[in-house]
This record gives C-alpha cells, structure tokens and sequence, in this order.
C-alpha cells in the first residue's frame, strides 16, 4: 500500500497567507460562474436550449464546462501553491 | 453467475477489511488512519466516500427520468468540491486532528462547541445515511431477489463488519478499490452506449424484443359511455384521477388492463394508449397487465425514442458521445416517458398505471422537467435553494470533513483534494450519458427510477450486470462504512472523549467506536427501511442542506472572521441544524411520506438550505458580536 510518513506538518507553512487568499479569490471567481448558471435557468430557462456547439445546447455546454472549469482552477491553484511553498 | 460475481466481489470486500483491521491498534489508526494514507489513494477514496447511491443510483435514475434535472445535481456535487478545495481543505487539515468537532473547537476548547459539533455531526451522518440504506435495498431486490428490507439489513450488517474490524485504514481502502472500480465501469458502460447507438425500438442488443405500446381509437357512445369496436376490447369501466386523468379497463377473454384515455386533438373523438397495469386485489393477488404476477410476468422495462428527428422508425448506429446528445436534442426527436398513477377501481382493488406520454428531446436537455424553474418565484426558490445547499454542502459533510485528517499534512490534503476532483468530475460527466442511455434504451422500471443505471448494463449482458451491480453495492457499503465512522467518531471522541472527559485508554476509546458503529448502524437500519421509495437523490440533497446550515457557516467563519467566539459558534451549529431539519420536515415531499397531501404542507418548498444557511450564518454573526465583549469563551 502507499503509505506516507505521519504528520509531516511541523513547521509553520509560511505560505498559508498567500494559500488562503488564493483560494478565497478562485472560489469567488467560479462563484460566480456558478451563480451565472443558476441565474440563467431561473430568469431565462428558455436560452438554456439554444444550440451553440456541435449540435449540444448551452445547458449541456455549461454544465460540462462548470464541471471542466472546477478540475482547470484547481489545478492552477496547486501549481501556484507549490511555487510559492518552493520559493519559501 | 450474476451472484456469485456479486457474492465474490463483497467477500473480497470484507476479507481486506478484516485484514487491515489486525493492523489497527490505536484510536488515530482507527478513526483517522493513523494519518498516513497517500494523497492519491485517498483522493480516489474521497471520490469513492462521495460517489454514493445517490450519484451513481439516484442521478443516473433521475436523468433517466426527468433529463438535465437530474444532471443538475452532478453539477452541483461537483461544484460543492471548489468550496471543499479553496476554502476549507488546508485551513481545516492545520486545526483538528480526527473530527469536525475538533476543528471547530480548536480555538477555543469549549464543551458546548464539542456537545453542538458531535450532535451536528451525528445528525448529517444519519441523515445521509437514509440514502444510502434506501439504495441498498433497492440493489438487492432485483439482484438476489431479497424483500427491501432485507437487503437493507444485510448492508448494515456487513458495514458493522467493516466499520468494527478496522475503521478509517479499512474504509479508505475500499473506498480506493471502489471509487477506482466505478470509474472505469461506468466509462466502459458510456462506451457499449455510444456503441450501440439510438434507435426507436431498442431490443436490449436483441436479448429483450421492442414491446411498442398500443394506441386504439375509443368510440364515445353517450355522455358516459365509451367503446373501442376496432379493437374488439369491451370498456368495462372508466375512473377519472384527482388529477384529471382518464384511464378505461378494456378487456378481452376474460383479461382486463387499464388503458389512458386522451382526446384527440379535434376535443370531440377519443384514443386509448396501453399502459403498463398492476392491480393489487384485497385478497391479497396481484395482476400485471391482467396476468397473475410471476417472474415471467412482470411490469415490462420501458423507456424508448418516439422518433429521431422526425422519424418514427430509426436508429443511428454507433454514435459520439457527442453525436448522442446532439441526436436526443436534435428537432423531431421525441423521447417516451412514463409516469405513475394511482386510483380504487370498482371492486375495491388497488391499481398502479405507468403510462406513457411524448416529450421533445430538446425540451429533456435543460432544465425544468422536475424543478419548476418555468413556475412561481417560491417554485424558482426552491430550485435556487437546492443549488445552494449542493454547492456548500459537500465541504460540511463529516464523511468527507474527516478524510482530511487521514494524509500527513495539509500539503497532502489540497493533493488529495484535487485528485478528488478530477475522478469526481469525470464520473458526473459519465452519468449525464448513462442518464441518457438508461432513458432510450428499454431498460427503465418504471416502478423505481434508482435502478437504471444497473438495468442500462444488464442491457449488455450479465457480466456487465453483475460487475456494475457489485461495484453499486459497494458504493454503498464503502459510503455508509465512512459515515458510520464519522458518526461513532462523533460519539466516541467528541461526545465521551473530550465532552465528558472520560479519560478512557486507547483501547477503550477503539472498543466505544466499535459500539458506536454498531449503534449508529442499527439506526440507519431503521431509517432505510422508512424512507423506502423515496428518490436516493433528492434525499442526499436534503442531507447537504443539513450539512451546509449545520456545519458550515462555523467553518468558514472560524476560519475567516477573527471576532467568532464560542458561544456563536453554539448558536449557528443549532440554529442552522434546526432550521433545517425543521423547514424538512415540514415540506411538501414529508408530508407525502406521512400519507398527507404534498399541497397543504406548512412550508411551501423543499429544499431549505436558502433560509437556513444565511440564518446559521446571521446567527453566527449576532451571537459572537453580542458575546465577544462581555465575556469571550463560553
């Protein structure tokens, strides 16, 4: 099995201030990808059945990019951590 | 073979549990892995604790029968990680040690905090449960052919097997094995789906022939009386729903079946369309179609295309997975779907009809079929409460809350977090497809929705079957291991540990877990046979409300607002759970579940989490600016 030594975290992570503020600034901006959704289908269900790719609807489009979008910002969020916790 | 795949695939399950559990000796081996799990593994075990019943049972069944709804639930699962992810994982990881308890009370060693906490946690944990348990029912039934409520006993007998061997390390491994397992099946059933293509009457790849429901014409005699002379079926009665549906028994030879009666669209000529029938008679007999119940003489599988762009007999061959959602959206597709109804007929028998009705494929792939986002603002706030609960429920969930605490160290939980991410997104993705699938293909029950996705596979053969209804099995047992963890961590380590001080051995502590575990697991017995029926989805939605009202709001501001004291952290954990389980129990679908009519419940929506979270929230704020002067701990 992969096992890990036990609690690594002994020193203080001197990155966490950045960490935090980072994370705090990339869930707002998918916030509000989100909230753009959930809007949408409640003012204008309608314009969620309009075909704009490939023969699919915005409905399907957006819901796979929210989904696309969420595993993209993630990832940007690690590297950007584990630069800043190298430079450290 | 089907069941001894099945069989295999459980004992396998139990024995690596039981073989873990010899290596665990201590409370932060049992309840927390000893904290050495890799980031990897446990981020395909987060993905295995979260893709429960309900993402793999529930949301492919409601896909299956009410289109991008149910999708709307993998969105919003998936989303709930972003929060998990930005917000909560590293903060949360440097506070606590075992349990959502010991996070928020890491700053200030408060009784009342570890009281509310435990309390709170036990109460997602069962809430969440249900699902579960209602989904283990629903798997067995069909698979070994054991009542509901047996395969809901046997799910919880084999969790407390797992749960009291060995805790999180044997948890974390099956849900390692299982999430890895679910993943890779569910794409290669998306792969036999794309394959097989569309077509208007699927035949199971030849194994079960298309049955096309009849459409007659009924002739209207007088004001009360109808016939069908082109059929030579006498109408024998006819019974008008609440609901202003009209269904007519036809018979002939001495068989009878209830047809829906439609007008035709000139309003003054009739037309009946056959319907799927069971009559259950007072003595206790049971009819399908007019036939004595048998294993040969079942409700048919259902679920087909009316038309593929306008034409009525075709099929499309192999497809894309993008070809096959264009081909469903794509103008003159018509997709059939069923719906229940329930009346007495004329001797006293109950009857249960699934009949079936045109839907624009179009119309299926956005949303609207089950949330009324077309409706009144209070219907369009129920939608919005849902998406809100989904989306801060997930990174309240204790299950999930405590799996931070199994890596070394917060660099290991953000890792684990983003692997969760990625496996989780993927599978959402697969279920939009399985949905679809499930929903064109002939293989629906139109008695319960949460089988669609394991009837889709039987669809290609029993090995699939077994091989998919295994791993479901799984899930269950893997998602309601982890909850039964978290809940007797609850009981064990916040409530007896640290609120009462008992100051118990190591020893004792792992043996309070275990009887925890037994406990708990006794309750969510109970509970999954209660709630039997009920869609595994739309209870987990509720579960994250609970979770998001509860637990969240104190997250959140411990983590972010430095005037919180304890006493706020009290309010908000109370007010949010009682709230929410209060606004639950007084919604429409309760009040279906306590026989009463869903219109006159007190609360006019169903989902909570937009009343309770800003009010945990507000409460949180009130109380810590209130108690932060005169007197800073509580």
């Amino acid at each position: 099995m992969l096992h890990e030594p036990a609690n690594r975290d002994t020193a203080p992570d001197l990155a966490a201030g950045y960490k935090s503020k980072l994370g705090l600034i990339l869930f707002f901006a998918y916030a509000v990808m989100y909230a753009g959704f959930v809007i949408i289908n409640l003012t204008n269900p309608e314009m969620m059945e309009i075909t704009v790719l490939w023969g699919i609807n915005l409905a399907v489009v957006y819901g796979f990019g929210l989904i696309l979008a969420a595993l993209g910002l993630a990832l940007a969020y690690d590297s950007l951590c584990r630069k800043r916790e190298e430079a450290r | 073979m089907v069941t001894a795949i099945f069989l295999a695939f459980v004992a396998f399950i139990v024995g690596l549990s039981v073989q873990l559990g010899r290596k665990t000796k201590t409370s932060s081996g049992y309840y927390a892995a000893g904290g050495q799990i890799h980031w990897f593994v446990n981020g395909i075990a987060f993905a295995g604790d979260y893709l429960s019943a309900a993402s793999f049972l529930g949301i492919c069944g409601l896909i299956a029968t009410q289109g991008y709804d149910g999708f709307l639930y993998s969105i919003g699962y998936l989303a709930g990680w972003v929060v998990a992810l930005f917000v909560i994982a590293e903060p949360l990881r440097r506070l606590g040690r075992y349990t959502f308890a010991d996070a928020v009370d890491a700053p200030f060693n408060s009784k009342g905090i570890q009281l509310a906490a435990a309390i709170s946690t036990l109460v997602v944990s069962l809430c969440y449960l249900i699902p579960q348990m209602v989904g283990a029912g629903v798997l067995v039934e069909p698979l070994l052919g054991m009542p509901h409520h047996w395969g809901v006993i046997m799910v919880g007998g084999i969790v407390m097997v797992i749960v009291a061997t060995a805790g999180m390390a044997s948890t974390t491994y099956v849900q390692f094995l299982k999430g890895g397992l679910l993943i890779i099946f569910s794409l290669v059933l998306v792969v036999a789906v794309c394959r097989r293509g569309l077509s208007t009457a699927p035949d199971q790849g030849g194994s079960v022939p298309f049955h096309r429901h009849k459409t007659i014409p009924l002739v209207q005699e007088d004001a009360k009386t109808l016939t069908a002379p082109s059929s030579g079926l006498a109408v024998s009665e006819i019974v008008t729903t609440p609901l202003g549906e009209k269904f007519a028994k036809l018979g002939k030879s001495g068989i009878s079946t209830w047809w829906r009666v439609d007008s035709r669209e000139d309003g003054e000529s009739f037309i009946a369309r056959e319907t799927e029938c069971l009559v259950r008679k007072a003595d206790g007999t049971r009819l399908v179609n007019g036939i004595p119940e048998s294993p040969v003489n079942k409700i048919r599988q259902v679920g087909s295309l009316a038309s593929i762009a306008g034409e009525p007999n075709a099929s499309t061959g192999p497809v894309s997975p993008v070809g096959l959602i264009a081909a469903i959206g794509a103008s003159g597709t018509k997709v059939t779907r069923w719906k229940e109804s329930r009346f007495t007929d004329a001797e006293g028998s109950a009857v249960t009809v699934y009949h079936p009705s045109e839907t624009d494929g179009s119309r299926l792939l956005r949303p609207g079929m089950r949330f009324k986002v077309n409706g009144t603002w209070l219907e369009r706030l129920d939608f919005a409460s849902l998406m809100l609960g989904l989306f801060l429920g997930t990174a309240a969930l204790p299950h999930i809350l405590i799996r931070y605490y199994t890596v070394p160290g917060a660099k290991e939980a953000r890792k684990s977090t983003i692997v969760a991410i990625a496996a989780i997104g993927a599978f959402y993705v697969l279920t939009l497809f399985m949905g679809l699938g499930a929903m064109t293909s002939g293989v629906l029950n139109p008695a319960d929705s949460n089988m669609a996705a394991p009837l889709l596979a039987r669809s290609f053969g029993d090995l699939l079957f077994a091989f998919i209804s295994a791993i479901a099995f799984a899930t269950v047992l893997g998602t309601v291991s982890g909850l039964v963890v978290a809940a007797s961590g609850a009981v064990a380590h916040d409530l007896a540990d640290r609120y009462l001080a008992l100051s118990l051995s190591d020893s004792s502590k792992i043996l309070l877990g275990k009887i925890a575990a037994l406990g708990v697991g006794a309750v969510g017995i109970a509970l999954g046979i209660v709630f039997k029926g009920m869609n595994v989805t739309f209870l987990v939605g509720l579960a994250f409300a609970v979770a998001a009202s509860a637990n969240l709001p104190a997250i959140i501001m411990i983590l972010f607002w430095p005037k919180v004291t304890s006493a706020g952290v009290i309010a908000s954990i109370t007010v949010g759970m009682i709230s929410s389980l209060g606004l639950i129990a007084l919604c429409p679908d309760m009040w279906g579940l306590y026989g009463l009519p869903a219109s006159q419940a007190p609360i006019p929506f169903s989902n909570p989490g937009i009343v309770s979270i800003p009010l945990s929230f507000v409460t949180l704020v009130m109380v810590s600016l209130i108690s932060s002067k005169p007197n800073q701990g509580a």
